[in-house]
């Protein structure tokens, strides 16, 4: 548990390591690359490994940092973290293992995403408002780069949209914060002392703190309808990127919205509430919709992040332990299969015939040129539509569950995105891998005669060992936990019986 | 301790059965495309495995048929208790899984010579194993929930395998087809789990008086909503939906006909025999609940009635859109929609046993029946048009026997076939059913239909000449595909004596009863003389219409279609639901898609980008205000400003490179400084 901050500090150094040796051997930046996330990861595997799960947060470093401003360098961590902490490892190796074949200034790009990730950590690890905010800048940046100089299709507009929507959002956290901060006399950045001072102000400004800290928040976690930066930059972003923008980022706002803004008050999280549900349900459908008739294969992935986050959002919303635990363990879920489905379309397709436009993936045999693909593929849509077996399964059942219990009617409403869901994965599937056959006759071995008569199909490079193995690791982690989501459930469950989640999860169901 | 296990399948070992095919299908996944023996005879070893398994686990149900045999386990904490599954043995298991087994062998059996060609052979069984897999976790699920997971489980591997030749679009198209069709009835499905997993905090059928089907949760769900309908109405109704999609039922039937596209040995195992019939399945299995508000007398509706209508519904219109079809699958497909119809209209009158009787007559007769078309369809090179076969009598002896037990068995034909008896027990059930008459009515119409399209169906197929070169060269099958239909021929005529009025042993059984009481064999046979005239006039009005004077050329025009062209055509159509969907539905679902992805691209994106020029428009003015008015005064400044931007230009070498390392060194020093400030 103690090395947890380690984790941090073991990124960040990679990333000056992989700056200072990429110059000279690109081989070097992947394999220094590679050990960092490893590194990271086995960290937090290990503190898994020895985890106690315990009500509230276990401390870490608890040292002074700003005294003026009441500031600390406060680590801690509890299930919930953990959880996402253990995601984090896993989609950072994941990426590496997808990104192994950029030569394009590797090392820069390594120390970027390195950056990015030991942010990540930091926010998930902070113990202090101001803390976690730091941190949480500190991941933005590096998305700009690794977008605009690496990404594809309108990377610059992508990369900017999200990033001043990322700003944007933690502009308005840090307004909320501040009025809180100000107004309610804090003497800190700490979680309860920021709950304290919402708690002397009255229930107005409760609400507008909540409201701001929430959307905040809830723009970066893809909340309809401020999800527009997701879906181009997870186009626009190199396969690394886009696996961990819609893996791991997302994430933080989901993370930051259960973690800073809904303890902050209970009575205004109440009147907040049904708005919250309700943009969720419509995020879910809208997605869903949108999915259905995108022409390019990464838009689709990226509207069902959207979509997929929705469940998050309502599971926060429905304010109980198992809808929030549900939805905790959908992040995890989400992060693993939103990683896949973007490695499968940016690394293993895109890269090889240089198209995502269905049109034209439905022309070429992929599931005969690259048939592993179209098995992973097979399987992380799947996972995606929520079949039982997959992770998917377990946490929607968990959420919607949770919120039948808050709201029948969000339940349904939600419900029926598990059916979009199936319709738009269905058409993908069918339309990129299995749009044209190949083959001559309802019968018989594959017609070679006839593959002359055929446009001349390049063979593509075969797929290599990092993606074999960055695929079946995250397709054993989503098997896994489609079979036992216990191993998960028994982190996040005590975690939300602190003090601080037990105000929010009993008084904010009606 | 081996000796008990030998005897009987004990309930904790019940998981076995569906694990093994589970093997099989894991084997078939890993060996290479070259595997074809290894991976067909996996399939069928596990098969015959899990046959045998399953009788001994009848042997151990119908040692106390009375008990629900059950073993639970938690699966995952939900914090205020477990969501739990289990496993259950009763007569109501046991049967199912004896039948699924022992037909899903034939099956498997009979692919090997019908797909021996196909260069995906192994990918077949492993699919193959992997439906039968699921649907016998279907059938020993002690839980609504481990029940709704292989649901799902058999739903992909129905996707899987009606798409198998995906390189025909029709494949393609009917395979997703059948998977969002039926997944709008599980929409309605998981609701009603979710909705009892609220009320009752748990989805176990059986669990020593505290499952969903044990008398204090159903007392639980006797309270009225605000709506006027009783709780466990709602929630009947919720599941019935699923079972509508599963089953084929009106109005979600129109998935079965088009999944025919599947390969023929498809058609036989999931869409007749078994998959099909898991609504009617699950149907059976919560009857309790089902039936939990028939004791109340003030509510609009009760949950059964609905049943019934559906069911009465579906058996008619599938009969009559069976008489005009002429393709021999779809023919088979609409008979099976209307067979279903009529299992759940069993149900729907509260005779669950002569619904599952039913199942258990169809699945033989028609996987005989699917499978014997497969034969035809195999000698005649994938000819499936009925005007354009014929003849094939004299030519494929085998399969025109079986063919023809397993129409008679459909039909209904008196005394010797299984087919009369569990639809006499339907009939005799709408009969008694005091709520209304016109599911008897319904059911004893499509009685003469079901008797008129099979005589047409045989006619044209076997009697008469070929009418084309597909049907001249036809010839006889090889063993592995005529072995099968004689087993399945058999168990087609032997079948119907398991619940004859005179000794009703399988129903007795179902109710956990350990006597039988017989009634006379003619019992109600009022009713049964009724219906043996109804066949004996369907038959003979096919046989006028079709068998008397065999159609001639494949052209020649239906004599049914020219006595009245308009109905025909209706019928031929299929009732028009596939389009009235695509106007509807369709046209609904894909027009809001494009409406909202209308909404993203010019509001929401609009919004950004206009925010963004206002933005830039702002600098812009900002920019001029100060070229014009502030900057006038400080031409000298920016002359010496220019040289030292000039200077500093060369710092811009638009190398990103350098850029980004100087950001990062910026990035890292401001930290040191922020960090060292903080500690002083």
């Amino acid at each position: 548990m103690n090395a947890l901050p380690c984790t941090i500090y073991v990124s960040f150094t990679g990333a000056l390591l992989a700056l200072a040796i990429g110059s000279r051997s690109a081989m070097a930046a992947r394999v220094v690359a590679l050990l960092t996330a490893l590194t990271a990861w086995g960290i937090t595997l290990s503190a898994a490994s020895r985890f106690v799960p315990a009500a509230g947060l276990q401390e870490l470093v608890n040292a002074p940092w700003i005294p003026d401003f009441g500031i600390r360098y406060h680590l801690a961590a509890d299930g919930i973290s953990l959880t996402l902490l253990v995601l984090t490892g896993l989609a950072a190796t994941a990426g590496v293992l997808f990104s192994w074949n950029i030569t394009e200034r590797t090392g820069e790009f390594f120390a970027l995403y390195l950056a990015l990730i030991g942010g990540v950590y930091g926010v998930f690890l902070s113990a202090d408002a101001f803390v976690l905010f730091v941190f949480y800048e500190i991941a933005i940046v590096p998305k700009y780069f690794l977008i605009a100089k690496w990404g594809s299709t309108n990377r610059e507009y992508g990369a900017m949209k999200l990033v001043l929507y990322s700003f944007a959002g933690s502009a308005l956290v840090l307004a909320g914060l501040l009025w809180a901060y100000a107004a309610g006399h804090a003497t800190g950045f700490s979680f309860p002392e920021l709950v304290a001072a919402t708690g002397r102000l009255d229930l107005t400004q409760q609400t507008g703190i909540l409201a701001l800290v929430f959307l905040g928040f809830a723009t970066l976690a893809g909340m309809f309808p401020l999800h527009t930066w997701a879906p181009t930059g997870h186009v626009a972003a190199p396969t690394a990127a886009s696996m961990l923008l819609a893996g791991v980022v997302m994430k933080l706002g989901a993370y930051g919205c259960l973690r800073v803004a809904m303890p902050l008050s209970p009575a205004a999280f109440a009147v907040l509430q049904p708005y919250i549900a309700w943009l969720a349900i419509i995020g879910i459908i809208y997605a869903g919709l949108v999915a259905l008739v995108q022409d390019d294969f990464k838009f689709v992935i990226g509207y069902s992040s959207v979509s997929h986050m929705g469940f998050v959002l309502l599971g926060l919303a429905a304010a109980n332990s198992i809808a929030v635990s549900g939805a905790v363990l959908q992040m995890f879920s989400h992060g693993v299969i939103a990683g896949l489905l973007f490695a499968v379309v940016g690394r293993m397709v895109y890269e090889r015939t240089h198209t995502r436009e269905l049109a034209a993936l439905r022309a070429l045999p992929l599931h005969r040129l690259l048939p592993f693909a179209a098995v992973v593929f097979v399987l992380a849509g799947l996972a995606s539509m929520g079949l039982p077996g997959f992770s998917g399964f377990p946490a929607e059942l968990t959420i919607l569950i949770g919120a039948w219990q808050t709201n029948p009617l969000w339940a349904l409403a939600a419900a029926t995105g598990v059916l979009i869901a199936a319709a738009f994965t269905l058409r993908v599937i069918a339309v990129a891998f299995f749009g044209n056959a190949g083959r001559a006759g309802p019968l018989g071995p594959p017609d070679f005669e006839d593959s002359a008569a055929r446009p001349a199909v390049a063979p593509y490079p075969p797929i290599t060992w990092p993606e074999k193995a960055g695929a079946l690791l995250l397709l054993g982690a989503t098997i896994y936990l489609g079979l036992s989501p216990d191993t998960l459930l028994n982190w996040i469950r005590p975690a939300l019986q602190s003090p601080a989640f037990h105000a929010i999860l009993s008084g904010g169901a009606p | 301790m081996f000796r008990v296990f030998l005897m009987s399948l004990s309930v904790q070992n019940l998981w076995l059965i569906p694990a093994l095919p589970l093997a099989a299908a894991a084997i078939g996944a890993l060996t290479p495309r070259t595997g074809r023996a290894l991976a067909a005879g996996a399939a069928i070893t596990a098969m015959a495995g899990a046959f045998i398994l399953s009788c001994l686990a009848l042997v151990g149900a119908l040692a106390e048929p009375a008990a629900h045999q059950v073993f639970n386990f938690a699966w995952f904490d939900l914090g205020h208790g477990a969501l739990r599954l289990g496993l259950l043995l009763d007569p109501l298991t046991a049967f199912m899984g004896v039948m699924v087994t022992f037909v899903s062998l034939l099956i498997f059996i009979f692919s090997t010579g019908y797909m021996k060609d196909d260069a995906n052979y192994k990918q077949f069984f492993c699919f193959l194993s992997l439906f039968a897999s699921a649907m016998l976790g279907l059938l020993v699920a002690n839980s609504l929930l481990l029940l709704f997971v292989c649901w799902e489980l058999v739903g992909l591997a129905s996707y899987l395998l009606i798409g198998f030749w995906f390189h025909k679009p029709a494949a393609a198209a009917a395979a997703k087809k059948a998977f969002i069709t039926t997944r709008i009835g599980d929409l309605g499905f998981l609701l009603g789990i979710l909705w009892l997993q609220d009320t009752q905090g748990t989805l176990l059928f059986y669990d020593g008086g505290h499952g969903i089907l044990e008398s204090a949760a159903l007392a639980n769900l006797a309270h009225l909503l605000p709506c006027g309908l009783a709780a466990s109405t709602a929630i009947g109704l919720l599941i019935f939906c699923g079972a509508i999609g599963k089953s084929g039922q009106f109005p979600l039937h129109v998935w079965l006909p088009d999944a025919m596209e599947g390969p023929t040995p498809v058609s036989a195992l999931i869409h007749a025999a078994t998959m099909v019939a898991a609504g009617v399945f699950l149907m059976a299995r919560v009857y309790p609940l089902m039936a939990a508000d028939q004791g109340l007398a003030n509510v609009p509706v009760h949950a059964l009635t609905v049943v019934a209508c559906i069911g009465a519904i579906t058996a008619l219109m599938g009969a009559l859109i069976a008489v005009a079809q002429n393709d021999i699958k779809r023919i088979l497909a609409f008979s099976t929609v209307s067979q279903l119809g009529y299992m759940m209209l069993a149900i729907g009158v509260g005779s669950w046993t002569a619904a599952i009787f039913h199942l258990l007559t169809h699945a033989f007769f028609k996987a005989l029946l699917f499978l014997g078309a497969g034969s035809v369809i195999h000698a005649a090179h994938h000819e499936q048009d009925i005007r354009r076969l014929g003849g094939l009598r004299p030519k494929m002896k085998v399969t025109f026997a079986t063919f023809a037990i397993g129409m008679m068995a459909l039909a209904g034909v008196p005394f010797l076939f299984s087919g009369f008896w569990s639809k006499e027990a339907i009939l005799h059930a709408a009969h008694e059913w005091n709520v209304s008459s016109l599911p008897l009515y319904a059911g004893l119409a499509a009685v003469v239909l079901t008797a008129l399209y099979m005589t047409r169906l045989v006619a044209e197929v076997f009697f008469g000449a070929a009418r084309t070169a597909e049907a001249d060269h036809a010839h006889e099958n090889s063993p592995a595909m005529t072995m099968p239909l004689v087993l399945l021929a058999l168990c087609a005529v032997l079948l119907g004596f398991l619940g004859t009025p005179a000794f009703p042993w399988l129903q007795a059984r179902l109710l956990g009863d350990s006597e039988v009481h017989g009634h006379s064999l003619l019992e109600g046979s009022g009713l049964m003389r009724v219906s043996i005239v109804l066949v004996a006039l369907g038959l003979g009005a096919g046989w006028a219409l079709y068998g008397r004077r065999p159609r001639a050329r494949a052209e020649s025009p239906d004599p049914l279609a020219a006595r009245a062209p308009r109905l025909i055509a209706a019928l031929a159509s299929r009732l028009g639901f596939d389009e009235l969907y695509a106007a509807t539905v369709g046209r609904l679902s894909s027009g809001f898609a494009t409406f909202c992805a209308f909404l993203e691209i010019y509001v929401w994106d609009g919004a950004v980008r206009f925010l963004a020029g206002l933005g830039e428009l702002s600098g812009l003015v900002s920019r001029e205000n100060d070229e014009q008015g502030f900057n006038a005064g400080f031409n000298s400044a920016s002359e010496s400003l220019r040289k030292t931007s000039t200077a500093y230009s060369k710092a811009q070498s638009g190398d990103a490179h350098g850029y980004l390392r100087t950001l990062a060194l910026g990035f890292v020093l401001l930290l040191i400084i922020v960090i060292l400030g903080g500690a002083r």
